[in-house]
């Protein structure tokens, strides 16, 4: 049923469709609505069989998750930014044991300086736990990830993290069709682990390997996200004949066909970038997008194939790998290894700061020229980056930097623009 | 693609308000989108919402620059933050008042933007008289709705019942097309 509610809302309705059995969560902005909106309907009775178990901090979130999942229930639980931090030992542990638990990633900064707003920093710290990472364009594929993700999941037994923009998806208010519990019944079946804690047919799981058999667990790990290469697609193809919605696959293209200039990206700049690609099209210009949803495992060959006609790639992304500079453009350059293209990375939206459609204008004609350098930073303010590089050069005692840039900026500036 | 900027306090419903006029919108089968300025609010400081309209899927998520209205919930916000930035002569002003624009020293805004897309209306008085507490979100709705004819006040009273329940529903429903009542009066003198 099309309903207007806000993204954190329909993700709680799709997570509950797909009849969770545990979730487990601490509340961390911005995926608050989503975990309030799940305990909510588990104590009003509107999830059957589900028990909503409140933990001390995100380390016992993800804790609970591996046992439950490893007891042989459907487990779902949500986190972001330092949640995500603060869980990190038993995130690789639930991927490493092979457990489909569903985790949504509300994508937000991770300090220091402490800051709330989105960027992509969060689940690319944990592009090599071994989870698989998918990424939502809008509310509707987001709910619709969800879904997908349990199956997904519970096909290859290994976790899987659905992440969407935190606040620019989970606090907006848009459009979604919610689907009907036949629609996910039919799409989705009751769990049915590969391995299970069962006092009837007792097995142990978290066995202590040595240096003989260690790489061949990890490898395994490995050959498992490869497999999900063929299984994404095929879930997505799925899901559409019940749905009737193309949600989910590995990447998006989007005016690619003769596009010489490619933008890639992640996530709900999609959208703008859409709609900055629009306007450049009616003035002539050959340029086109290709959207990554499935981040881990990453699509290779599918992007390779996308991009065969382009003759220059612009990787926009949310993150920084400081001291290189892309994460998702370094792993562009490998899918495009030995072919003559000009790829640039535009580091964009880092903690919050808006990516209009004025600057993609003005950054993709840069690239369209081959006038950007190889690494660019979009809208950022050079004369507040000098001034605090040269309080370094002169003053010892520069003081902190970010306490510095403040006082340079001097009031807080409005949010608006 | 129509574009509403909200600009009010903390505790003001400003992001509830953008989320009901999504709502109204919705509901006579357009697309919309509303979103907060996404900041760390706190009771009385400056918060923003947006709300877009269109009749196809919106795809933009940067926040709305170049508004077609502007609701300001809070008049003192006019000394403290240009709420006005980007706004068109062609765009519409309603304004949570009970002084004349000429009083707020908006005399030369009032001679640029439209007469009749121009409305003052003490949504704050009107809130407290229908639901008890400084809440303008809700009449500024029901004077927005009058003023632009863009939604009608059955859907705006129709968002308020799916936000709200009871008595406060009610009352909401109340402030709201007083609200539409005293814009619309106000729409067709300026007219005359």
């Amino acid at each position: 049923m099309l309903k207007q509610c806000e993204g954190s809302h329909a993700v709680a309705e799709a997570v509950a469709l797909s009849r969770p059995e545990v979730i487990c969560a601490y509340p961390i902005s911005p995926q608050t609505h989503i975990v309030e909106g799940l305990g909510e309907m588990v104590k009003a009775g509107d999830i059957k069989n589900c028990e909503y178990i409140n933990v001390e901090s995100e380390f016992a979130a993800m804790s609970v998750a591996i046992g439950s999942s490893a007891a042989g229930a459907r487990t779902y639980t949500a986190t972001a930014s330092q949640g995500l931090l603060f869980m990190v030992e038993a995130v690789y542990n639930a991927s490493g044991l092979g457990l489909p638990i569903v985790m949504t990633v509300a994508n937000r900064a991770i300090g220091a300086p402490i800051n709330i707003w989105n960027d992509h920093s969060d689940s690319m710290s944990q592009r090599d736990c071994g989870w698989i990472q998918i990424f939502a364009e809008t509310n509707q594929e987001a709910a619709d990830l969800h879904i997908q993700a349990f199956k997904l999941a519970e096909e290859l037994s290994l976790p899987v993290m659905v992440c969407m923009d935190g606040f620019i998806l989970t606090h907006a208010y848009e459009r979604v069709d919610i689907p009907t519990q036949e629609q996910v019944d039919k799409f989705l079946p009751p769990y049915s682990p590969r391995q299970v804690l069962d006092p009837a047919a007792p097995v142990s799981i978290g066995a202590m390997v040595g240096p003989e058999a260690f790489s061949e667990v990890r490898y395994l790990a490995h050959a498992k996200q490869m497999q999900a290469l063929e299984l994404i697609p095929k879930i997505a193809s799925e899901f559409q004949e019940i749905f009737g919605r193309d949600s989910g696959g590995l990447v998006r293209p989007y005016m690619l066909e003769d596009a010489e200039t490619v933008v890639i990206a992640l996530g709900s700049v999609l959208g703008t970038i859409k709609d900055t690609i629009d306007e450049m099209r009616a003035d002539g210009i050959s340029i086109g997008v290709l959207g990554i949803n499935s981040f881990r495992p990453f699509p290779v060959s599918a992007i390779r194939r996308a991009l065969s006609h382009a003759k220059r790639i612009v990787v926009l992304e949310k993150s920084l790998a400081v001291g290189i500079g892309g994460i998702v453009a370094t792993d562009v350059r490998m899918a495009l290894d030995g072919l003559d293209k000009r790829i640039y990375t535009v580091v964009a939206g880092l903690g919050g700061r808006n990516i209009t459609r004025s600057s993609l204008h003005r950054v993709f004609r840069m690239a369209m020229h081959d006038q950007l350098e190889a690494l660019h930073f979009l809208d950022l303010e050079w004369s507040i980056v000098n001034k605090e590089l040269d309080r370094e050069r002169t003053t010892r005692r520069s003081g902190p930097i970010a306490e510095n840039i403040l006082r340079d900026l001097g009031q807080t500036k409005s949010n608006v623009g | 693609m129509f574009q509403v900027r909200i600009h009010g306090r903390g505790g003001q419903g400003v992001v509830t308000g953008a989320e009901m006029l999504s709502i109204a919108a919705f509901l006579e089968g357009r697309h919309a989108q509303a979103f907060p300025s996404f900041g760390s609010e706190r009771t009385g400081a400056p918060v923003v919402a947006f709300c877009r309209i269109a009749d196809k899927e919106i795809r933009l998520r940067e926040p709305v620059m170049e508004p077609d209205a502007l609701i300001i919930q809070d008049a003192t916000l006019l000394h403290q933050i240009d709420v006005f930035a980007g706004l068109s002569a062609d765009g519409y002003v309603v304004l949570n008042t009970n002084h004349s624009f000429e009083d707020l020293g908006l005399g030369d805004l009032a001679k640029r933007i439209r007469p009749e897309r121009l409305v003052a209306v003490s949504a704050t008085d009107l809130s407290l008289k229908h639901v008890g507490r400084n809440a303008p979100n809700v009449p500024l709705l029901g004077a927005f709705a009058a003023v632009s004819g863009l939604i009608s006040l059955d859907s705006v009273v129709a968002a308020i019942r799916d936000k709200f329940s009871g008595k406060v529903a009610d009352g909401n429903i109340a402030a709201a097309t007083e609200a539409y009542n005293i814009a619309k009066a106000a729409m067709e003198a300026a007219h005359a």
